[in-house]
């Protein structure tokens, strides 16, 4: 925290006055407010906070915080926000993407952002469709789930973002549900004060191209056992789970990632030296 | 035995034959010396076991082109020279020296001297002999190097490697220098001029990297690709011993989000890469005018399209730098026009990048990229980048503040009560996403006025000369145009040299200055499809007659075909 005066933070600190996007009753509404509220239980100012994403319904949430935001382009969240926080590891960075940004097209740079371990938080708004683009399937769509592009299912398995991201050197990886704020809110905390790659999933249903997805109210349900920092246990758990399982899944301590910066050392003038002849 | 204004050696061998090496001392002892020199080097696309030549000009006053033909071809052995054939010209003058076997029939086609010697054999003769260094001491020696200038200079090099490895090459380069009392170079070398600047030892990758790291640049993203690696291999231990990092991407549509990330978070931040490369950062980019993010990227073209030949020079990613981007996009593009220009170049785009808060692509290529030359230390310069700052908590900030010079000040995180976020949407003042056609249109006429009501000064071109013909180029042609118009002047031409150094944004009205009184107007480039000369003639008005050379890579164009040109076009 650069400022030294010690200021009471509320959750509406962290709100903006925009109104968001999102179709009434979508799940992405409620995590802005989890957001706001694990922000102010961090008690960080919001100008020491940095919420950056790529392109879909989740991406459009920096803007609704009243952090320090960027809203780039499709699936380049993470290396956007790499370039950030190596260079400004004061800042705490939080990054938000959907399935189809995050899994598809940003697919690669998830799996280095899991291995390169900086210390940041990538959160995951999971509502296993394309809602910005109006319905298509994503990596984690049933293979049967009938669209216009895909008529009669894509007869692709989905993806299994957790297990690759423990596969891929995440160093603290969560299941979340929307409608769940108090949970959701406590995850957040929880990751982002986790020090390295922290990836939080949180399941959002889309009302609008997903309705059968307001069942996941019900399906939801606590891991039934602790987090673990074993990742081979916390793999074969995740391989064998219904997807619907919440709560800290893996607590890993590898060493965050982070080059020295900002500790200069030798004068601009001096590096001509080894041109002289 | 005639004087010259420069000397071209051409030291060729088998990959792992340490053609390289000698080419590197040969130019370090003449540098050392005194003399300017630039050196390229071809390779093979093997990493190992393929054919390498360092192709060598010396001269008494700055190399920035190659000469049309050399003066002495040095084989260390003869396998696989053939395949160099169109880059060695050799003429009757020209003195060739090697192994009496195998001599290739490209070279005794030439009808230059060939003399044999049987560098092998000689090398046998010592102990721990290599043939390298017998060639290396036949080159100085019929230069006219001192060999106390080589002692000093294996001293330096081979220190790590021990005293016996030391004698080893110092015997073998006496050998060299004995060998050549016998042989009679045709051209001679005057003494070097004196010079007020210390002598640099230098590539133009290299010179990039300083130039990056002079301008102010302190954070470096980095994907590998051929010829661009260099440059990111010098800032990485460099940009640490400032205080600054590189962080090594997964890609390039990494590498450009990482170096946006950065300069977002208030550090100028460069990468560098080569035209595929580029192709992939196109998106990002565009998300950098649109959000003014302040970044520079490198491209050190190479031939394309798609691989192309990775380890030769062109001219043609010049379309992809300045009209690549979606939408309507203004941007910065320059090119350097010499090793030493990479430097300036660089250092001036960091500077133009951070006072413009707009992305600035430098089009350097293979050529002077990986060229390495002794230069003299170039003057500086005052341009290191400052961008303008939001203070913060005053009313409502509004980071894309129309009006003025267009440039409105930017935020750092953590300023208190100057949060906004970044976006590629189309916003409105204060940044939030918008629709309406008045922020749409308020927004690309601010990022287009900002650049074009910028004074870029008198660096935006080098001009030089007079007369009613102008020979128009860019980049690393610069050089071999420069040269042609002075051996022109020399036969009576009078004609102009014309290289913009900014090729983004246009300057109709310094380019009209430019042409006044011209009436013929020849364009330089190494493209196929003459990519300057439709951008000229879409940007400028041009004048009178106009005529159009241009030849892709991978040969360089010598400045003896730009000359014959302009004398074509006198008759």
């Amino acid at each position: 925290m650069s400022t030294a005066e010690t200021r009471a933070c509320r959750p509406a600190d962290y709100r903006s006055d925009v109104k968001p996007v999102w179709c009434p009753g979508c799940g992405d509404h409620h995590i802005l407010l989890s957001f706001t509220r694990a922000f102010a239980e961090l008690g960080q100012p919001p100008e020491q906070i940095a919420v950056f994403s790529g392109i879909g319904c989740s991406s459009r949430i920096p803007a609704y915080t009243n952090c320090y935001g960027f809203h780039g382009v499709h699936g380049r969240s993470l290396a956007l926000a790499a370039g950030l926080k190596v260079t400004r590891p004061d800042l705490t960075v939080v990054v938000a993407s959907g399935d189809g940004d995050g899994y598809s097209i940003g697919g690669n740079h998830f799996l280095h952002a899991c291995r390169r371990n900086l210390d940041l938080t990538y959160v995951v708004m999971d509502n296993r469709v394309y809602g910005m683009t109006k319905g298509q399937p994503s990596p984690t769509t049933e293979p049967d789930f009938d669209t216009a592009l895909s008529p009669g299912g894509t007869g692709v398995s989905p993806f299994h973002p957790l297990v690759i991201a423990l596969a891929s050197g995440a160093n603290f990886v969560a299941r979340a549900f929307s409608g769940d704020l108090n949970g959701t809110t406590g995850i957040l905390v929880d990751a982002i004060r986790h020090p390295g790659f922290s990836f939080v999933e949180i399941l959002s249903p889309c009302v609008t191209f997903r309705p059968d997805e307001k069942e996941w109210k019900g399906k939801v349900h606590q891991a039934p056992v602790q987090a673990t920092d074993d990742p081979g246990r916390a793999a074969r758990r995740l391989m064998t789970d219904d997807g619907f399982n919440v709560g800290v899944l893996y607590r890993g301590s590898r060493r965050p990632y982070r080059p020295e910066f900002g500790h200069a050392g030798v004068d601009v003038g001096e590096l001509e030296k080894e041109f002289a002849l | 035995m005639r004087e010259t204004p420069s000397v071209s050696v051409a030291i060729v061998g088998s990959g792992g034959a340490g053609a390289l090496t000698t080419g590197n001392l040969l130019l370090e002892a003449a540098g050392t010396a005194g003399w300017h020199g630039f050196l390229t080097r071809s390779v093979g696309p093997q990493i190992r076991g393929g054919e390498a030549a360092a192709l060598i000009r010396l001269s008494t006053r700055p190399v920035e082109c190659p000469a049309d033909c050399f003066d002495l071809l040095i084989a260390v052995d003869w396998l696989n020279v053939d395949r160099f054939h169109g880059e060695i010209p050799l003429g009757p003058a020209s003195l060739v020296i090697g192994d009496a076997a195998d001599v290739p029939a490209g070279i005794t086609a030439s009808g230059a001297r060939v003399v044999a010697m049987p560098i092998k054999d000689m090398a046998k003769a010592l102990p721990d002999g290599r043939p390298n260094m017998i060639a290396l001491g036949i080159a100085a020696g019929l230069l006219g190097l001192r060999r106390e200038v080589l002692a000093t200079l294996l001293g330096k090099r081979l220190a790590d490697k021990g005293r016996a490895a030391i004698d080893a090459s110092t015997a073998a380069i006496k050998a060299g220098f004995d060998a050549a009392a016998t042989l009679e170079l045709a051209v001679r070398l005057p003494d070097p001029e004196p010079d007020a600047a210390s002598r640099w030892l230098i590539s133009g990758n290299e010179a990039t990297g300083l130039g990056a790291v002079r301008g102010g640049i302190r954070f470096a993203a980095a994907y590998p690709i051929t010829p661009a690696t260099e440059i990111l291999e010098w800032l990485a231990p460099n940009l640490a011993k400032v205080g600054g990092v590189l962080m090594q991407a997964e890609d390039e549509l990494a590498s450009i989000n990482m170096i946006i990330g950065a300069s977002y978070g208030g550090t100028p931040s460069l990468t560098a890469t080569s035209g595929p490369g580029l192709s992939l950062m196109m998106e990002a980019l565009g998300l950098a005018t649109a959000a003014e993010i302040p970044i520079v990227v490198v491209d050190v073209m190479r031939a394309g399209p798609s691989t192309g030949i990775p380890t030769k020079s062109e001219q043609a990613d010049l379309n992809l730098a300045v009209y690549g981007f979606h939408g309507d996009a203004p941007h910065l593009v320059l090119a350097p026009q010499s090793v030493a220009d990479c430097l300036f170049t660089t250092q001036w785009a960091v500077f133009l990048a951070e006072a413009l808060q707009a992305p600035a692509i430098v089009l350097s290529d293979q050529f002077i990229g990986q060229a390495r030359a002794a230069i003299s230390r170039p003057a500086d310069v005052a341009f290191i980048g400052r961008r303008l700052a939001a203070t913060g908590l005053g009313e409502t900030y509004r980071r894309y503040a129309l009006g003025g010079s267009g440039v409105s000040p930017m935020a750092v995180p953590g300023t208190r009560g100057a949060q906004y976020t970044a976006d590629g949407l189309t916003h409105n003042e204060q940044g939030l996403p918008s629709g309406s056609a008045a922020d749409h249109g308020g927004q690309l006429d601010k990022r287009r006025d900002k650049l074009e009501r910028f004074s870029y000064g008198d660096r935006w071109a080098s001009l030089e000369g007079d007369g009613d013909l102008a020979v128009v180029t860019w980049g690393s042609l610069t050089g071999a145009v420069r040269e042609a118009l002075d051996r022109a002047r020399a036969d009576g031409v009078a004609a102009r040299l014309i290289a913009p150094r900014l090729l983004s944004p246009v300057q109709p009205e310094r380019f009209a200055a430019a042409l006044r009184g011209v009436s013929r107007l020849l364009v330089v480039e190494q493209t196929h499809g003459g990519q300057f000369h439709r951008y000229l003639r879409a940007h400028y008005e041009l004048p009178g007659d106009v005529r159009a050379f241009h030849r892709p890579g991978p040969l360089p164009i010598r400045p003896g075909e730009i000359h014959r040109e302009i004398l074509e076009w006198r008759s």
